[in-house]
């Protein structure tokens, strides 16, 4: 390869964010001080450096955290030292929202305006705030930008604060309001992250009896080991290292237990696979890229029970014969990021990761990834492209990832939820798991409840529970008001109306009805919020999150924000026929001609809004049909 | 990387495995693709970002087919045959695809250049890109942020629209006809040239064809070996001498001759193309088929020709 990177030289700090990473340069090939051996010996390490690719995504968050932007010359560096083409490292870099190429300000406040924050607010979060402070992105020290889903729906408002500098780095705050933002614009520069407020989490059952994945949070001090093994914590660990692989697969199908990340699939069967595939080694992903719009769950455990999930992928590492496990933690989870780090480190520290686990000989550790701004990349195959630095575009499929997945070896990834569930099935028994929930939908199932509901928060209800009784739970829509409809599923789901309250929420249940349970978004609307403005926001979410490689998503995600925006403006091309027939056809290149779920669901919420005429004048699509 | 030759066949035959296409069985050599069985049947399937030589990028899904047993369709350009698959080419659901996928290039891109089987295909089809509305006016498509983007005004057609970028004496890149699909990139870095001069920047429909930082190319890792030039289905890469031809109104592919020679510049032995009009060279290819070159060139053999015309 001939590589040609930028002349200009990185500057000290642009340096040190590099060397934090990837350690100081091996010598003056890679953009060390030059000795004079350089000249004359070859040398072998290129493709050595080359080995180093995965580590691309983690220097360009040094890069944006120190300096507040990617410049030519700190990718130039990066790229010396990675021996990568800058073109390649450009593209790679230019795909996640959460990196800047031009110089900007030192603080960046990320204010949400997808779904839930809209539906709650009852207007319109971001234009507020561009009356009050200016449009976004504006050249002030501080300055902000709208943001898809933060994952901190239950508040009703969200921002990320993102800072550069010695002491740079991310922070959320939640709930956020107005005041907040002439708070952060006063301090400017000054702004210590540190001392922000640390967002809480809404779990109004907490402790409550009969709740499994909740009843550790909100209880335990999410710092301590000892706290976590008083517990319980590490005896499913314990128990599966003495059934051995076989016992834990045997389980996890007697369980019948499903993947919660959306595909509901097997996870027993996933397992085997993995464990069986004669190719080494094998990897094991927990996926933690949670940005689904409406989904705050496994940001709930993460943060209040980070040494579970430790211990989950530990059961999973050593049950399908992966020593390296990684988190891929979306990368708008500070407080998720440091706590799960210092959960691995002590469970390193205790012989429960490394070398030997719990004493039983087999080697596993677990590295924590941060992702940077991409929904896609929670798709499994964009996800295995990010941790080897490349574009997160998915791949195709087959070969699915239990053949090759990560670094093209036989991989596992789980949803953080369904790994926290296998925990449940080894503490209780496989048998004692399937007795809850139904049949096909065992065990219990997370649901974030935000919009117009009285008690937002995260709720945990046996699988099969009916849509009524949750929203029962949490008290009823807001005031008193008439429900209008519920987002079930998130910004891939659909809508479901008034008349669906007995909808049971199972896999078979949702199916059944033409909707999804997808990662348990359940936003809840009433008759104060501006559908249209909230369908809108749907369609500019998947345009936005599109990763564009193929032509079905790329523009089929395009013109539906379009054609949605000459609905909501009562400005159809043709007549509104015209409009709901281009509709359906983007419907079904995009389901049926995509490559990946992204572009395969897109339309999905549009269409069903159309269906139950929450847009346009109530005109409905033709056949009633409800997908 | 390029001219290595391709391994010899093995001796050995392969099996055949039997599939059914649009209702009729055909027996392929095992790891065909679903479209080598498709054609040795007969049957026309469109394609744009597949190429012979380049490793299939199953991007565009133009060429998707109804797959029995499968939820969605599946490209039939890199799919691999299996025993047993029964394959519809051109039921209403691949027509519907095919025809949507067509219109959304054709209401975003401008194919003007990009060859008669597209405009074939889409009137075939009957696609019709205008419902999409007019277009947007032309943006600033290199500085976009991934995640945020501005909607264009209420009933226009956002496109790729953009200036041509002319910014070296070897070929234009003009991305307004750019459909995306990924063979400049293939072929500048892993297939063949393993320059890595160009890469996918940006996402969605803001994703494009960049240098890092969108340099010029001279500021680039380029090498002008055109082999981007050659793959590409569009003509959103073009030699400067087309570019200014057609730009004139003088391209007349009805008055050029092609005539086969070999490189004079090395002992490589690359097959050239000159593509002659009035007596002059105004550009050259390599055939695809030729084991050495795979059409693949270097900077001399693709654009050092001039002394051939007198400078
Ligand atoms: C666009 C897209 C985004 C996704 N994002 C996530 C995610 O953030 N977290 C997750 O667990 N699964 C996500 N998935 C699903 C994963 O591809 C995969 O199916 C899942 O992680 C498997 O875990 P499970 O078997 O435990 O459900 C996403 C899928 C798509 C198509
Ligand atoms: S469907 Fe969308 S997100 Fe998925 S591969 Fe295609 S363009 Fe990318
Ligand atoms: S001319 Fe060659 S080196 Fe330059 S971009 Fe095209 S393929 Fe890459
Ligand atoms: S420039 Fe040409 S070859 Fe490259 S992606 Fe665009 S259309 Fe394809
Ligand atoms: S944090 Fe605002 S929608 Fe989720
Ligand atoms: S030719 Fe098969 S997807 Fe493009």
């Amino acid at each position: 390869m001939d590589l040609r990177t930028t002349e200009a030289p990185p500057s000290a700090d642009e340096r040190l964010a590099v060397d934090s990473v990837l350690g100081p340069p091996e010598s003056g090939w890679f953009g060390g001080g030059r000795t004079p051996l350089d000249g004359h010996i070859a040398v072998g390490g290129l493709s050595l450096a080359r080995r180093r690719r995965h580590l691309l995504l983690p220097s360009l968050h040094a890069l944006q955290e120190r300096v507040g932007s990617i410049t030519p010359a700190g990718l130039g560096y990066l790229c010396t030292r990675l021996d990568m083409a800058p073109a390649e490292a450009y593209g790679v870099a230019s795909a996640y929202a959460l990196f800047s190429f031009e110089p900007g300000p030192p603080v960046v406040v990320h204010v949400c305006d997808d779904v839930a924050c809209l539906a709650a607010s009852g207007g319109d979060p971001a234009g507020d705030l561009a009356r009050h402070h200016g449009p976004a992105g504006s050249r002030t020290a501080v300055t902000w930008r709208p943001s898809p889903c933060l994952g901190h729906c239950e508040h009703g408002s969200a921002a990320l604060v993102q800072a550069a500098g010695e002491r740079g780095g991310r922070a959320s705050l939640a709930p956020f309001a107005r005041g907040d933002m002439d708070r952060l614009a006063a301090l400017g520069a000054d702004l210590v992250l540190a001392d922000l407020p640390v967002p809480l989490a809404l779990v109004p059952q907490a402790g409550a009896e009969g709740t499994r994945l909740l009843r550790r949070v909100g209880r335990l001090d999410p710092s301590s080991i000892d706290a976590y093994r008083a517990a319980g914590g590490y005896e499913g660990l314990r128990r599966a290292l003495e059934i051995g692989p076989q016992g834990v697969v045997a389980e996890l199908k007697d369980a019948k237990l499903l993947g919660r990340g959306g595909a509901a699939f097997p996870t027993g069967a996933k397992w085997e696979a993995v464990a069986r595939n004669p190719v080494r080694p094998h990897y094991f992903v927990a996926n933690a890229d949670e940005s689904e719009p409406g989904t705050f769950k496994d940001r709930v455990l993460l943060d209040h029970d980070p040494y579970a999930l430790i211990e989950a992928l530990t059961v999973a590492g050593v049950t399908t014969g992966a020593e390296k496990g990684f988190v891929y933690l979306r990368g708008e989870y500070p407080l998720a990021a440091a706590r799960l780090e210092h959960a691995a480190d002590g469970a390193r520290r205790r012989g429960l990761l490394g070398g030997d686990v719990m004493g039983s000989g087999i080697a596993f550790d677990i590295e924590v990834r941060r992702g940077a701004g991409a929904y896609i990349a929670g798709e499994e195959t964009a996800l295995f492209n990010s941790l080897e630095g490349r574009r997160p575009e998915p791949r195709n499929k087959p070969p699915y990832p239990v053949d090759r997945g990560l670094f093209d070896k036989p991989t596992g990834v789980n949803n953080v939820e369904t790994l926290l569930s296998v925990l449940e099935v080894l503490s209780m028994g496989a048998s004692a798991y399937a007795q809850l929930g139904t049949p096909d939908s065992t065990g219990t199932r997370l649901f974030c409840l935000s919009g117009r509901v009285a008690r937002r928060g995260l709720y945990e209800v046996p699988m099969g529970t009916t849509l009524g009784s949750l929203l029962d739970m949490a008290g009823g829509v807001a005031a008193g008001r008439p429900l209008r409809a519920v987002l079930l599923g998130g910004a891939a789901g659909s809508f479901v109306g008034p008349d669906d309250l007995d909808l049971p929420l199972s896999f078979e249940g949702a199916r059944a009805a033409g909707t999804t349970l997808g990662s348990g978004v359940v936003v809840v609307l009433d008759d104060t919020v501006d559908m249209t403005a909230f369908v809108g926001r749907v369609a500019r979410f998947f345009r936005d999150e599109s990763c564009g490689q193929c032509v079905p998503c790329r523009v089929g995600t395009q013109r539906q924000e379009e054609a949605v925006a000459r609905l909501a403006a009562g400005r159809p091309l043709g007549s509104v026929d015209d409009e709901l027939a281009l509709l359906a056809d983007l419907d079904q290149v995009m389901r049926d001609a995509s490559i990946c779920g992204l572009g395969q669901t897109a339309s999905s919420a549009v269409t069903s809004a159309l269906r139950q005429g929450l847009i346009g004048d109530g005109a409905h699509l033709a056949n009633g049909r409800r997908r | 990387m390029s001219t290595l030759p391709p391994a010899p066949t093995p001796l050995t035959l392969r099996r055949n495995v039997q599939v059914t296409i649009d209702g009729e069985q055909v027996a392929v050599p095992e790891g065909s693709t679903v479209l080598e069985a498709c054609r040795a049947r007969g049957a026309e399937v469109p394609t744009l970002c597949y190429l012979e030589t380049l490793a299939p990028v199953n991007v565009c899904r133009v060429c998707v087919v109804e797959l029995e047993g499968s939820r969605a369709l599946v490209p039939s350009c890199s799919r691999p045959v299996a025993p047993g698959m029964v394959v519809q080419t051109s039921s209403e659901r691949v027509r519907t695809s095919r025809r949507m996928v067509l219109e959304l290039l054709a209401s975003s891109v401008d194919l003007s250049t990009a060859g008669g089987d597209v405009h074939r295909w889409i009137e075939e089809h009957g696609a019709r890109p205008e419902r999409h509305g007019p277009p947007a006016p032309a943006a600033d498509r290199d500085h976009t942020h991934a995640g945020h983007h501005d909607p264009p005004a209420v009933g226009k057609a956002a496109t790729a629209a953009q200036p041509v970028k002319r910014d070296n004496d070897q070929y234009v890149r003009d991305y307004a006809k750019c459909i995306l699909c990924y063979k400049c990139v293939e072929a500048c870095g892993e297939e063949a040239q393993n320059t890595f001069a160009i890469a996918v920047a940006g996402r969605g429909f803001d994703a494009r064809i960049s240098t890092e930082f969108d340099v010029a190319l001279p500021e680039s890792a380029c090498v002008y070996c055109g082999n981007c030039i050659a793959v590409c289905p569009t003509g959103a890469l073009m030699f400067v001498s087309e570019h200014d031809l057609r730009a004139g109104g003088e391209w007349d592919e009805s008055r050029q001759e092609v005539t086969r020679t070999v490189c004079p510049y090395c002992g490589v032995g690359c097959n050239l193309d000159l593509h002659v009009q009035d007596n002059r060279i105004v550009k050259v290819t390599s055939p695809l088929d030729h084991d050495v070159t795979r059409g693949n060139l270097c900077v001399k053999g693709r654009f050092g020709f001039e002394f051939a015309q007198g400078g």
